[in-house]
């Protein structure tokens, strides 16, 4: 069954607006258009935070001092989690695709507010600038980490104050965004696109929005209460004066772990648009799937104290906190049985797009576990501050959603530019950073197990061995990620044209042109059917 | 259409309980006396959304909305009070 949207018109990428030139990307509403600035400016971000990275895995190729100092080291360290996270991986998936494809999977021309969403891009650079002004201005780069913990981040003389408003105003990035795609879901379905014939990743994408709007504001208001700390002295997170340095960490918590949530359901959303198209089948538990998406984002509220069991928090939360984060991996399992189920006796097509979606489920698994062991009380006290806790959230963040995004590129860059990207190549790459993650993060596992802690610049001879092959594996990596966006680049302007539906996909956004027109349909298309439906999509030409 | 009379009674009863709550915090009820902050602070806030903000007139499905994010803000404050009141 065809769907019905009108004849083509003129594609995103070769339509002549008002403004020309870079103006006609960095004023344009179109959605599409938003979604590629996002993509360009994050993974430029992403560029830096993976230089950073590579020169701290070099710091830490020898015990001693060997390439950095330790307040050097110190500021790397925090940049590093302050660019992946904040500029990278939590607008990540949602800004670049979720901005992209989500008006196109439902049916609609647009989001619902295409001046904020343009808003929001906007916001994302101003507070991207602040964050690098901060670098250069006042004490120099911050040096508490990402997480600005209180006392110390009240009595750095670096430019924690800075740092702090960046990450406020880059808050507000997401809250628009999250505002804009609650409403676009809610509103702009098109006709018979009821909640359940809604693709996957939108429902991620609706789970994901809600955390953004509950939880970002309480970052906001904790970032500001430490800048009224270091400005004016309120002494809210200062013992001497009645306050509890305590409550800096729960407020900080209560959005930074659903921030994890952030990071990791668009990623699974991804996953469950690629299983069914690459092996041709309708995704098994389509309502388990979509539940435990908004499973995931509510009980992901209730677990912000697992990061806080060595703090001197009470007994009982402690237990508390740990029963709950327990039952956050029930509906992640969920996902993955039923990503498994879907691939079982399918028709595997392990083109690029799967492969790099089976190592997520591979590696989030690795780090689902390892989770759980960070997550139990007893075994916490063990490993709590240590490299093991680093492997551990790489594996989620970087095995997860980095190679998910990875998997997206692939998946949706012929829609996104009307060409195809070569599969060999891409292998290839895909060799090189399976081996790199591996041997760059198993290691940490095993080292914070043995006991080093994480956040310094030294470590007893003893733990040297493992810390080069962790180097050795980062060149491995960085090796494969080269390889994998110069093929990107390459493929932009010489891969071969893509047609509308190479993959063979049964959702909306294969049933347009590729790249797609300005509007995305000349007629808003009336949906009768689910978004898995195979055995109606004709088969890859 | 609300009636003007409606809003000045309304907020003759956000300033009514404004006084409430700076009397409530000095009668020193120990850990209770944020809790009697917290439940004066949403019968207030209850107050704007309805009258102020005229939510009582909006679709049900503004209210689903702001309940669910008022239902996670109340889980959240009590499970740091787990912290708080068993340290």
């Amino acid at each position: 069954m065809a769907i019905d949207i009108g004849a083509a018109e003129v594609s995103y990428l070769e339509h002549r607006g008002v403004h020309r030139g870079i103006a006609s990307w960095v004023l344009s509403t179109d959605h599409k258009r938003i979604g590629i600035l996002y993509l360009t400016s994050l993974l430029s971000f992403f560029a830096v935070g993976v230089l950073i990275g590579i020169l701290m895995r070099l710091e830490l190729i020898a015990p001693g001092e060997t390439l950095v100092s330790a307040r050097v080291y110190n500021s790397m360290f925090t940049l590093h989690g302050m660019i992946m996270i904040f500029l990278f991986i939590i607008p990540g998936i949602p800004a670049a695709f979720g901005n992209f494809f989500l008006p196109i999977l439902i049916g609609a021309k647009d989001v619902a507010f295409p001046r904020l969403n343009l808003l929001s891009w906007w916001v994302y650079v101003a507070g991207a600038t602040l964050a690098v002004l901060s670098l250069f201005s006042g004490g120099g780069a911050p040096d508490t980490g990402w997480t600005f913990y209180a006392p110390y981040s009240l009595r750095t003389g670096t430019n924690v104050t800075l740092a702090v408003f960046a990450a406020f105003v880059l808050g507000f990035s997401s809250i628009l965004t999250g505002i804009n795609f609650v409403t676009t879901i809610h509103r702009l379905r098109a006709p018979g696109m009821s909640w359940f014939r809604l693709p996957l990743f939108v429902w991620s994408l609706y789970a994901t929005a809600w955390v953004q709007v509950l939880a970002t504001p309480i970052l906001a208001l904790t970032l500001m209460l430490v800048m009224l700390e270091r400005i004016v002295g309120l002494g809210l997170f200062d013992a001497a004066r009645g306050g509890d340095p305590l409550l800096y960490q729960h407020l900080f918590w209560i959005y930074s772990h659903p921030a994890v949530y952030i990071m990791i359901l668009p990623a699974m959303g991804v996953v469950s648009e690629i299983i069914p198209t690459f092996s041709r089948q309708k995704i098994f538990g389509y309502k388990a799937i979509a539940f435990s998406s908004l499973a995931i984002a509510f009980v992901g509220y209730l677990v912000w104290g697992h990061h806080m069991y060595t703090s001197g928090m009470s007994d009982t939360a402690r237990w508390v906190f740990s029963l709950l984060t327990f039952l956050v991996a029930v509906p992640s399992g969920i996902k993955v049985f039923n990503w498994v189920a879907t691939l079982y006796k399918g028709a595997i097509d392990l083109a690029p797009p799967l492969l790099y979606t089976l190592s997520f489920i591979f590696l989030f698994m690795i780090g689902g576990f390892t989770g759980l062991i960070s997550g139990a009380l007893a075994t916490n006290l063990h490993i709590h501050d240590t490299a093991f806790v680093v492997g551990h959230f790489h594996y989620v963040m970087f095995g997860g959603t980095g190679f998910m995004l990875f998997a997206a590129l692939l998946y949706w860059f012929p829609k996104m530019f009307g060409r195809m990207v070569p599969a060999r190549p891409m292998w290839l790459a895909w060799l090189l950073m399976f081996i790199g993650f591996n041997a760059l993060y198993f290691p940490m596992l095993i080292l914070g197990w043995m006991g080093m802690p994480r956040r310094y610049y030294d470590y007893l001879p003893r733990f040297q061995p493992l810390n080069v092959v962790s180097t050795a594996g980062s060149w491995v990596l960085a090796l494969g990620l080269a390889v994998f966006f110069v093929t990107l680049w390459r493929a932009r302007r010489h891969g071969e044209i893509a047609p509308a539906n190479p993959w063979g996909g049964s959702t909306l956004e294969w049933q347009i042109a590729s790249p797609p027109p300005v509007e995305n349909f000349e007629r808003i298309p009336v949906i009768e059917r689910g978004p898995y439906e195979y055995g109606e999509i004709p088969p890859v030409e | 259409m609300t009636a003007l009379g409606t809003y000045v009674k309304v907020w003759l009863a956000l300033i009514a309980l404004t006084g409430l709550t700076v009397t409530a915090a000095g009668l020193h009820l120990g850990s209770l006396s944020v809790l009697a902050a917290i439940l004066i602070a949403s019968v207030k806030s209850s107050l704007v959304l309805s009258f102020f903000m005229n939510l009582r007139s909006e679709e049900r499905v503004f209210k689903v909305m702001l309940g669910v994010a008022m239902a996670t803000m109340a889980v959240i404050m009590l499970l740091t009070f787990v912290d708080v009141w068993y340290r």
